[in-house]
C-alpha cells in the first residue's frame, strides 16, 4: 500500500477515535453532573479532554517516529509506526475516559495542554533561526575545507569557473584554478548600497521632517500611504524598471557629457535600490522625530530659534539615534537586497570605485551559483553558502546595532510605542 | 547701539532665510519621492499596456490532404509567415482529433506572430521590407487587427512571446500562498498569544522576542538558503514546488504576522481580561472568547500585509527553484510551479524585444493585485478600527 494512502487511513481513524471521545466523553460527563454530583468543569471541557488525550500521545508519537526516521535514518515501517500510534491512541481514549470524574480539574488540565502547545509554536521562531544558522555554517564549513578561510577574505580573484572540473574529479592540483577571493564581490556590495543610502537617507529623513514638522493633516495623510505604496512594490519590480529603464538612462546622460557608462553600472541599481529603502528610513525616523517631547520645541522656539534652528539644532539631534538605527536598518535591508542587484548590476566581479563601470554583489554570486546545473557538493555552490555566512553575520550586527539604539532613545525619552 | 541693532535683524532676516529653506528642501525631498512613484507607474504602464492588446488575422484555413501532415499548408503562402507558428502546428493535430474538417475551409481570426505584433505596435523589429508591406497591405484590407489579449490571462508560459500568459503563475501563487498561510497564520498567531498572554518574563522569552526581530530584518535570500538545505536536501521536500516555496516564505512571514499580531492583542485593554477573570474565565478562555475576537481586526490586518509581502518575494524561491519554465498549469502541490514575480523574472531576462513588454505586462497584473491587498488591508483597519 501506498505511504500517502496508508496517512490517509491513519488521519481518518484517529479523526473518527477523536469525535469518538468527544462524544462519548460528553455524555458521560453530562450523566455524572446529572446524576447530582457537583464536578470541577463542563461537560465540553471533559469531552475536550478526552479529545486531547486520544489523539496528542497518538501525534505526538508518530511525528517523534518521523523524526527519529530522518534523523537516525534508522528504518521504521510505516505501517508498524502508524499502528503503534493508533494503539497509543485508543489507550489514550481509554485513560481519558477513566479521568472523567467529578474530582478531576478537566479545564486546569487543558489549559496546561494548550501552553505547551503555544510555547511549541513560539519556540518555531528559534528553530527558523538556527535553522539558518546551521544550514549555513554547515556547508560553509565543506567550503572552506576546500579553500582557505584566509583566501577568502583577502583574495581579490573571484574566478569560480574552473570548480566543476574539480567536481568531476579533473582538477589539477589543489585550487585547480578556481579562485574564490570575495573583495570584489564585498567592494560592488558596498559601493551599491553607498549609493543607495546616499539616495535613502537624505531624502528618507527630509521627508520625515517634512511630514513631521511642517506638512498640514491633509498631505500628510497622503504622503504617509504614497511612501508605503513605495515600500510595497516587490523587488523584482523595481529591478525590472532599474534594468530596463534607469540604466538606458545613465548610458545616455553619461555618453551626452563625454563619460562611458557600462549598461550595467552600479548607478541604476544603487539609486533604485535607494528608492525603496527611503520608506523604511521615513516612516521611522518619522516615529521618532514625533517621539521626540513637545517641551523640548517649545524651550528651544522660546529662547528665540527660528523653526528650522530648532529642527536642526535641538529636534534632529535629539531623535539622532532613532534616525542612526533607521538608516542602519535600510542599510542592512541593502545589503541584503538581491532582485534589483540580479537584474540591474553585473555578473562579472570588478575591483573599482568607478561607479559608471559593471561590478557583482555578493547576493548576485549566490543567485548565480544556485542557479547554475552545478553538483550541490561543487565549490560553487558552497561558496554560496559561505557568502551567505558573511550576508548573516553583516546583516545580524546591523540589526543588533540598531535595536540597542532605539532602546536607548526609548529609554531616555520613554516612548513605548517604537 | 543702533548699529548693532541693524546687524541683529539683518540676522534675523537671514535666519529666517535659512529656516524657510530647510522647509522647501523637506518639501522637495517628500515631492521627489512622489515623483519618483509618478515616473514609475507611468513608465511601467505605458510598457505594459501593449501587452493587453494582441494582434490577429483574419485567416482561411483549408484542411487539405496536405494540412494533415503539414500545416503549413493549409494556409495562404503570404499569410504563413505572418501568423504564429503555433497556429500552424494545430492544424494536423486539429484535423486527427476531427476528421470530418477534412477538404473544409474555414475563416478565422488566429494570432499573429510576434514579430508582426511588435511592428503594428511601433516597436523595432526583425521584418524585411516585403514582409512589412505585406502586413501594410493586410492592415489596410482589414484581415489584422488589434484585439484584447485574452491569451494573457488564460494561458501560460511560452517561448513563443505571441503565446505566453501568466495563468500557470496566478495559479503558482494562489497555491504558494495557501501553503504560506496555511502554516505561518496559526503559528504566527499562537506565538504572539503565547508571548502576549501566556509567557513569564524571563530570558527564555526575551530571546525569543529579540530573535522574532531578527528574522524580519534577516535578508531574504538566506531563507532561500535555509528552504534548500533544510527542506530540500534534509527533508526531501520536492524542489520547485508550491510545497517547497509555501514553507519557505512561510518562515518569512511568520515575524510579520507575529509582530502585528502583538500589537493587535496589546491594543486590547486590561479591563476586558480583568472582567473575564472576574467572572472565572481561565486564562486560555480569556483569550479564546474575548481578547481574540477583539483583535481580530488587526491580525487580519497584519496578515494580509504580511501575505501581499511574502507574494512579492523572488529571491528566495529562486534559491529552492522555483523559476522554472511552466507552460501548464500546476495541477498538485508537489508539482514544479512558478508565482508572478518568479514568471516576470523569467520574462525579464528572455532577449526577445516582444517580452519586454510581457513582462511589463505581468507587472501590472502583479502590481494589481498587491496593491488591491493593501487597500482591503487598511480599508479592514478603518472600518474594525476601535479606540478604547
Amino acid at each position: 500500500m501506498q505511504t500517502n494512502q496508508l496517512f490517509l487511513i491513519f488521519c481518518s481513524v484517529l479523526l473518527l477515535l477523536g469525535l469518538a471521545a468527544f462524544f462519548v466523553g460528553r455524555s458521560k460527563a453530562t450523566r455524572v453532573r446529572a446524576a447530582g454530583t457537583a464536578m470541577y468543569a463542563q461537560p465540553d471541557q471533559y469531552a475536550w479532554f478526552a479529545v486531547v488525550a486520544t489523539a496528542g500521545p497518538a501525534i505526538l508519537v508518530s511525528a517523534l517516529g518521523a523524526f527519529v526516521m530522518l534523523l537516525l535514518g534508522t528504518e521504521i515501517p510505516t505501517f508498524s509506526l502508524l499502528l503503534v500510534s493508533l494503539v497509543v491512541a485508543v489507550v489514550g481514549f481509554a485513560l481519558g475516559m477513566t479521568m472523567i470524574r467529578s474530582n478531576f480539574h478537566a479545564r486546569r488540565a487543558i489549559e496546561r495542554v494548550i501552553r505547551w502547545v503555544l510555547a511549541g509554536a513560539a519556540t518555531i521562531s528559534i528553530l527558523t533561526t538556527l535553522g539558518i544558522l546551521i544550514s549555513i555554517v554547515g556547508e560553509a564549513l565543506n567550503f572552506f575545507q576546500m579553500h582557505s578561510f584566509w583566501d577568502f577574505i583577502t583574495g581579490t580573484t573571484w574566478a569560480p569557473g574552473n570548480s566543476f572540473l574539480m567536481a568531476a574529479g579533473r582538477g589539477d592540483g589543489a585550487s585547480g584554478g578556481a579562485e574564490f577571493g570575495s573583495i570584489p564581490l564585498f567592494a560592488g556590495t558596498f559601493m551599491i548600497t553607498a549609493i543607495a543610502m546616499a539616495v535613502a537617507v537624505p531624502v528618507g529623513l527630509l521627508s520625515a521632517i517634512y511630514m513631521g514638522e511642517y506638512a498640514p493633516d491633509r498631505i500628510r495623510s497622503i504622503a504617509k500611504p504614497m511612501l508605503e505604496v513605495l515600500a510595497g512594490i516587490p523587488t523584482v519590480v523595481y529591478g525590472f524598471f532599474a534594468a530596463i529603464t534607469v540604466a538606458p538612462f545613465i548610458v545616455q546622460v553619461t555618453d551626452a557629457i563625454g563619460l562611458d557608462a557600462s549598461f550595467n553600472n552600479a548607478l541604476a541599481p544603487g539609486i533604485v535600490m535607494g528608492i525603496m529603502i527611503i520608506p523604511f528610513i521615513s516612516s521611522l525616523s518619522d516615529d521618532v522625530i514625533n517621539a521626540v517631547p513637545d517641551s523640548m520645541r517649545q524651550g528651544s522656539l522660546a529662547l528665540g530659534m527660528t523653526k528650522g534652528e530648532t529642527i536642526r539644532d535641538v529636534v534632529v539631534p535629539a531623535a539622532l539615534p532613532g534616525i542612526i538605527s533607521a538608516s542602519l536598518l535600510g542599510m542592512s535591508r541593502a545589503l541584503g537586497e538581491t532582485m534589483i542587484v540580479v537584474m540591474a548590476a553585473g555578473m562579472r566581479p570588478n575591483l573599482t570605485v568607478n561607479p559608471l563601470e559593471e561590478m557583482t554583489t555578493v547576493t548576485v554570486r549566490i543567485v548565480a551559483a544556485m542557479t547554475g546545473d552545478l553538483e550541490f557538493e561543487s565549490a560553487e555552490t558552497l561558496s554560496a553558502f559561505a557568502l551567505g555566512l558573511v550576508l548573516f553575520v553583516v546583516t545580524l550586527s546591523l540589526n543588533l546595532v540598531s535595536v540597542i539604539m532605539i532602546r536607548r532613545f526609548r529609554e531616555k525619552y520613554r516612548v513605548n510605542n517604537l | 547701539m543702533s548699529d548693532s541693532f541693524d546687524q541683529i535683524s539683518q540676522q534675523l532676516k537671514s535666519r529666517h532665510r535659512k529656516s524657510s529653506r530647510l522647509k522647501y528642501f523637506s518639501m522637495g525631498a517628500l515631492a521627489l519621492a512622489a515623483a519618483f512613484l509618478l515616473v514609475f507607474f507611468a513608465d511601467m504602464l505605458i510598457k505594459g499596456l501593449p501587452a493587453f492588446q494582441q494582434a490577429m488575422i483574419n485567416v482561411e484555413i483549408n484542411y487539405t490532404e496536405d494540412a494533415a501532415k503539414s500545416g503549413r499548408a493549409a494556409v495562404d503562402r503570404d499569410f504563413s509567415s505572418v501568423i504564429s507558428r503555433s497556429v500552424v502546428r494545430t492544424i494536423p493535430l486539429e484535423m486527427r482529433n476531427d476528421p470530418s474538417l477534412l477538404g473544409t475551409t474555414q475563416q478565422r481570426w488566429v494570432l499573429a506572430s510576434g514579430e508582426v505584433d511588435q511592428y503594428l505596435k511601433g516597436n523595432r523589429v526583425r521584418l524585411d521590407d516585403e514582409e512589412k508591406e505585406i502586413i501594410d497591405h493586410l492592415v489596410e484590407s482589414g484581415k489584422v487587427e488589434m484585439q484584447f489579449n485574452a491569451g494573457f490571462f488564460s494561458r501560460g508560459d511560452s517561448k513563443m512571446p505571441e503565446l505566453a500568459g501568466i495563468m500557470s503563475a496566478v495559479v503558482g501563487t494562489v497555491m504558494t500562498m495557501i501553503v504560506t498561510l496555511a502554516i505561518a497564520f496559526p503559528i504566527g498567531v499562537m506565538t504572539a498569544i503565547y508571548l502576549e498572554e501566556f509567557a513569564p518574563d524571563n530570558r527564555l522569552t526575551q530571546l525569543i522576542e529579540i530573535n522574532i526581530n531578527n528574522l524580519a530584518a534577516i535578508p531574504s535570500i538566506l531563507f532561500g538558503l535555509l528552504g534548500l538545505a533544510i527542506f530540500i536536501n534534509f527533508f526531501g521536500v520536492p524542489r520547485s514546488t508550491p510545497l517547497v516555496g509555501g514553507m519557505t516564505l512561510a518562515l518569512m512571514t511568520l515575524p510579520v504576522i507575529i509582530i502585528s499580531t502583538r500589537t493587535a492583542l496589546r491594543s486590547v485593554p486590561e479591563s476586558i481580561r480583568h472582567a473575564a477573570f472576574g467572572v472565572g474565565c481561565s486564562r486560555w478562555q480569556v483569550v479564546k472568547d474575548h481578547v481574540l475576537p477583539l483583535a481580530m481586526p488587526g491580525i487580519m490586518t497584519g496578515s494580509i500585509i504580511g501575505l501581499a509581502q511574502a507574494m512579492g518575494e523572488t529571491a528566495p524561491l529562486i534559491i529552492v527553484g522555483m523559476v522554472a519554465f511552466i507552460p501548464d498549469v500546476t495541477a498538485s502541490f508537489t508539482d514544479a510551479a512558478t508565482v508572478m514575480p518568479a514568471q516576470v523574472f523569467t520574462w525579464s531576462g528572455e532577449p526577445d524585444r516582444a517580452f519586454v513588454e510581457k513582462t511589463a505586462g505581468g507587472i501590472l497584473v502583479l502590481l494589481a493585485v498587491l496593491i488591491s491587498l493593501n487597500a482591503s488591508a487598511v480599508l479592514l483597519r478603518k472600518k474594525f478600527e476601535r479606540r478604547w
